[in-house]
Parts: C-alpha cells; sequence; structure tokens
C-alpha cells in the first residue's frame, strides 16, 4: 500500500501503542517502549511483519509503545495505514491483508 | 559461588567472609555479638536541647565526611526531612563521602540523586528505593553498591553493628525540647515510629526534627529524650497529604475482587484459621480485598482474629473496632484512619521495626504469625519473588517486610495477576530474588491457585477443602502465551546493588542494566 498521508492510530494509555505513518522512502521504524528492554526486538519484528503483509515498501513509522501485546500493535499498526490512505471506512479486508 | 536461589554471587561481594543465601533459617539458633552506640553524657542540669537549625544540629554532633546519616520513612512521599538534613550536610557544612541508611528512599527523596551523581554520598543503605534515587544507582552512579535489606533484616545489621550510624534523625510529628518524639499531636501526623526506634537506639548520636513543639514531657515516647542530643524545628517536616492517604479503599475491581475471595478460600482451608489466628496483609488491591472476604469466613466459623500486624491502614482498625481482631501492632501507618487510631483505639500498639520483624531478636512478631498475604513484582517457577526491580530491571521497588513475613509465617501467601500490561508476573526466572521461594507457600493469581510443592500439607488442605490448583509452570506457560516469552536482560559486570536475605546472607545481586538498542 502507499502511505498518501500521515495517519495515526492508538493512545498513550497502558498497554496500547501509539502508531503514526508518514509517506517516505523505505521503511523508516522508530520504536520507543516501556518494554523496550524484554520485548524491543519482537514489537520490531511485528511491526516489520505487520507493514509487509499490508504490502507497505515506503513509510516512515513511529511507534510510541506502553506495553501493547502483539495483537493491539497489529490493529493499530494496520490502522494507521489503512488511515494514511483514506482507506479505514469500508471495504476493509477483515481476514486477508488485515488480520 | 552459587547460593541456594542459584544466584552467582561475585566472590568481591562475598570479601569479609559474607556468606550467600543457605536457606531458610540457617541462622536460628547461632549466638550475635550486638554492637553499641559511642554516646555522650549530659550530666547537669538542662533547660533544653533545641538547636537553631540543621547545619547546627550537625555541627554539635561532630559531623564530618565519611559519616552515616540514618533516616525512617513513616513520612512516605511527603517526607521534607531527609532532603532538608543532606542538603545541610552538603551545602552549609561541605561533607562529602557520605551514606545514608534509610527505612526507605522514594520519590521525595528526588533531589538526593543529584547528591548522588556529585559524589557527595557514596553509600545507600535501605529496604526500598524508588524515583530518582533507584535511577541514577541501577546506572551506576553510586560509588559502592547499595545494601538492600528487608525491614528486620535492617534492625538486624544494626544491632550487630555492620551498619554503624552516626548521626540519626528522627522526623517527629511532635516533640519537646528534649526530644521525647511521638507521631501523632502535630500538623504533620503518620502515627507509629516504629522504624526510628532501633536507629534512636543503636545511633551514636540522635537529632530530632519537628515542627510542632509541644510541653515537657511528650509522653508515652515513641522515640525517648534519653536517646537524643538535639532538637530543631523547621516550618515542616512533610507535605501531610503525601504523609498519610485518605482511607483506604477496598478495591471494586472484579479481578481483584475474584483473587482476594481466593486468598480467603485457602486460609479457610487450613487449620491454622481457628479462634486467634494471626494475620498480615499489604495494602494493595487484592491483599486489601482479602480482609473483607475473610471476615466473610470469621463470622460464618464464629471465630475472631487474635492479632494482627504490619503496615496498618484503615480496614484492619475497623475490624479491631468491630471487636472481630483481639490486637493491632502497628510498625507504620498507610492511611489517616490508622493515623488517628494507633495508641487510641484500645487494643491498637506500636511497635519497633525489629519487634516486628528481626530474625536475629528472641521473639519478632513476624516469626509468630499464621498467615501472610503479599503482592509481586514477579514470581518465578521456583516461588522465587522479586519486589525490588523493575522488570526492565531497574530499582524500583522495596523488599519492606516481604522477606521477613514470608519466612516467619506459617502460611505466605502471594497474591497477583498473572500478567500487568506486558508483563509476565509469574515467569521463568525473577530480574532479582527479594523473597527466596523455600519462604512463599501459595500463588493466587487471576488464571488459578499455585501451591509450592515443599508445602505437601497444604497441598491436602486445598485437595480437602476442593479447591483447584494447577503448577506454577502451567500459569508461567499461560503468562507467556499471552504476552509473549520475554527477551533475557542484558547486564553489564557492575553490580549497583547487593540484595541482603534477612539474616544477613546474600540473596542476590544487582547489576548495571545494558539498555537494548534496536538496530
Amino acid at each position: 500500500m502507499q502511505i498518501e498521508k500521515a495517519a495515526v492510530a492508538g493512545t498513550l494509555e497502558s498497554s496500547d501503542a501509539m502508531v503514526t505513518v508518514e509517506p517516505g522512502e523505505g521503511i523508516q521504524l522508530s520504536i520507543t517502549s516501556s518494554v523496550m528492554n524484554q520485548y524491543g526486538r519482537q514489537i520490531k519484528a511485528t511491526v516489520q511483519e505487520t507493514l509487509e503483509r499490508l504490502k507497505v515498501s515506503d513509510a516512515k513509522v513511529t511507534v510510541v509503545d506502553k506495553g501493547a501485546l502483539d495483537c493491539t500493535l497489529k490493529a493499530r499498526v494496520e490502522c494507521a495505514v489503512y488511515r494514511s490512505c483514506g482507506a479505514s471506512d469500508r471495504n476493509i479486508p477483515w481476514g486477508g491483508a488485515v488480520r | 559461588m552459587k547460593n541456594a536461589v542459584g544466584r552467582e554471587i561475585p566472590e568481591s561481594v562475598l570479601a569479609g567472609g559474607r556468606e550467600g543465601y543457605q536457606g531458610k533459617g540457617y541462622m536460628d539458633g547461632k549466638y550475635l555479638q550486638k554492637a553499641a552506640p559511642r554516646t555522650r553524657r549530659y550530666e547537669n542540669n538542662q533547660e533544653s536541647k533545641i538547636v537553631e537549625s540543621l547545619a547546627q544540629a550537625l555541627r554539635s554532633c561532630g559531623a564530618c565526611d565519611g559519616m552515616t546519616f540514618s533516616f525512617h520513612h513513616h513520612l512516605r512521599d511527603g517526607d521534607y526531612v531527609a532532603n532538608l538534613v543532606m542538603k545541610a550536610a552538603i551545602e552549609e557544612l561541605g561533607l562529602k563521602d557520605l551514606t545514608i541508611a534509610a527505612t526507605s528512599l522514594g520519590g521525595a527523596h528526588d533531589p538526593i540523586a543529584a547528591y548522588i551523581e556529585e559524589g557527595k554520598v557514596i553509600g545507600i543503605q535501605t529496604s526500598g528505593i524508588r524515583g530518582r534515587v533507584g535511577e541514577v544507582v541501577s546506572h551506576g552512579k553510586l560509588k559502592t553498591p547499595a545494601i538492600i535489606r528487608s525491614h528486620g533484616g535492617r534492625p538486624r545489621a544494626i544491632e550487630a553493628g555492620e551498619v554503624h550510624i552516626d548521626i540519626a534523625f528522627v522526623a517527629a510529628p511532635t516533640a519537646d525540647c528534649m526530644g521525647n518524639c511521638r507521631g501523632i499531636g502535630g500538623k504533620s501526623n503518620c502515627g507509629s515510629l516504629g522504624y526510628a526506634m532501633t536507629d534512636a537506639k543503636y545511633a551514636d548520636h540522635v537529632v530530632v526534627v519537628t515542627d510542632c513543639l509541644v510541653d515537657f514531657p511528650n509522653f508515652p515516647a515513641s522515640v525517648e529524650a534519653i536517646d537524643v542530643d538535639a532538637v530543631v524545628v523547621v516550618d515542616s517536616i512533610g507535605n501531610p497529604k503525601k504523609i498519610a492517604s485518605a482511607a483506604a479503599r477496598i478495591s471494586q475491581n472484579p479481578r481483584d475482587l475474584m483473587m482476594a475471595e481466593n486468598v480467603a478460600k485457602v486460609i479457610a482451608a487450613t487449620p491454622w484459621f481457628r479462634d486467634g489466628f494471626s494475620f498480615q496483609t499489604g495494602v494493595g488491591g487484592p491483599s486489601l480485598a482479602a480482609n473483607l472476604f475473610l471476615e466473610k469466613y470469621m463470622d460464618e466459623r464464629n471465630i475472631k482474629m487474635g492479632w494482627a500486624i504490619g503496615g496498618i491502614c484503615g480496614p484492619m482498625v475497623e475490624l479491631l473496632k468491630k471487636g472481630k481482631v483481639g490486637k493491632v501492632i502497628d510498625v507504620q501507618d498507610f492511611d489517616l484512619d490508622a493515623v488517628a487510631s494507633i495508641n487510641q483505639t484500645p487494643g491498637h500498639y506500636e511497635m519497633s521495626a525489629s519487634q516486628y520483624a528481626n530474625p536475629a531478636n528472641k521473639g519478632a512478631f513476624v516469626n509468630k504469625l499464621d498467615f501472610v498475604v503479599l503482592a509481586a513484582l514477579e514470581i518465578d517457577t521456583k516461588f522465587n519473588v522479586n519486589v525490588l526491580t523493575g522488570s526492565d530491571g531497574v530499582l524500583r521497588g522495596a523488599p519492606g517486610g516481604h522477606p521477613d513475613t514470608a519466612a516467619g509465617s506459617k502460611v505466605c501467601i502471594i497474591v497477583t495477576p498473572l500478567t500487568r500490561g506486558r508483563m509476565a508476573t509469574v515467569c521463568k526466572d525473577v530480574v532479582t530474588v527479594t523473597t527466596p521461594g523455600d519462604c512463599v507457600d501459595v500463588l493466587v493469581t487471576d488464571y488459578g491457585i499455585a501451591v509450592n510443592p515443599l508445602r505437601p500439607d497444604l497441598i491436602d488442605c486445598l485437595d480437602k477443602a476442593g479447591i483447584p490448583h494447577v503448577s506454577i509452570e502451567s500459569l508461567q506457560e499461560k503468562a507467556y502465551s499471552l504476552v509473549g516469552t520475554p527477551d533475557d536482560l542484558q547486564w553489564e559486570d557492575k553490580v549497583v546493588a547487593i540484595l541482603e536475605a534477612r539474616d544477613g546472607t546474600i540473596l542476590d545481586v544487582v547489576r548495571k542494566i545494558k539498555p537494548v538498542e534496536l538496530a
């Protein structure tokens, strides 16, 4: 998918993550996390895997994680990406690109 | 060497004959030579011990570089006294190489972190370490490793002379001109002064700091004038709003209540739940709520609690007033109801930290305890508990009385949710062992109950009562299936804190954390 404009999903509440996507070249990933020492690598892998599944190859992605579970992280990344290209209101491919 | 909880203790920490943890009850029956302070004589008629300022009090006690100052934490997050004293010592007297021996350090003591970074404070000995002080120590800024002891281990170390206090500072809600102190009757009331008592008896010098001078004699006194060198009157010793919270409320969170109910069920299934039983609980959500369910079982069986100890809060005072507990013995007060009750409600008494939990005296209350209900930051499959370091390896907790009550009681129940956010509370290996697994008997979580295999008698009790329980390994696996398996923390070699077991052996060390950098 093509990132058309900056979009954000999620909150800074405990157990959530705020994901911001912006147009960019290649994947530029920035992650801060309250659980960085134990889960930093897994958060990175989850975000990368979700972006690949959505076929996003060019984006600046900022994740501010407050201890979100993997399912939450995936949902926030998916939502931010769909919002960035104005595709979050209809025809969402549930069970396909969006899991 | 590897100690009895499987922790590698560096030889440098064991230098001078220190031993690693050997297991519960290792020191039982051994003899101890107590240390004695070197104190000044006051033979002449005395008008008053009041001096003008903290600086003057420090000078009159011969304060110099390299000394150890002690503080107590009854004023909790509202405490001003430790900061005022350290400021006077370092900025007015120009002292350095100081050691702070506190009963706990928290957010109120953030300014002390700067003195650590400047190298003015080179040693910290405490039963709790939170806030900025915890961070700078974790980052290796303190010159010597911090020494962390339980509330019982601390008076043990003081009495044994392992900690020699040059000057003890007593934050007194009320004091008279000779230094008789009480925790009530002033504008910054904290109730019990139990943690200050041993310090006052074993320090070379004692300085009382108060913001409410009362007529002599301020009796009955918690810290007595016979141990006091100087009295300083300041504008305020603390922020009353942060000293004691409004009445501790019993949680309405259904998860907490479910766990609390299971705690009460476990207690009621054991043979020690009989008329006159003894009990301690923490003030965390599910621990405190256990009071409520326990009361139900007490009514059902028509039995009363004999006595309760610990940090005390409103719900326990309520039980006392209702006549459902015989006596409440109190080392610290957590809320205004408890502060207002101590030494006022019949049966609500004050005790020292040594009387509460010291494993080396002849009759600590914890060693006669039937049940204790405690929380945990982490508990591992060997039942070892961590209440000191966050899962990220940074010092941000307090062993407090946890290891003492766990070791002393007949049944120690840990109650904690299986996960907190993304952190698995039940894990394979705790970051730091603060309470050894051989002292922990039952784990109650929102996903099930586990009993330590070291306690077949309790397994039998639960089976007979029809209380389902599972292995702790299955709880740990469930936790990891929810949050993912955490990566192991990465450490540098440098030891930033040494964790003493209550008997003085070395339970664990905390090293400097190596933060994860994502490539």
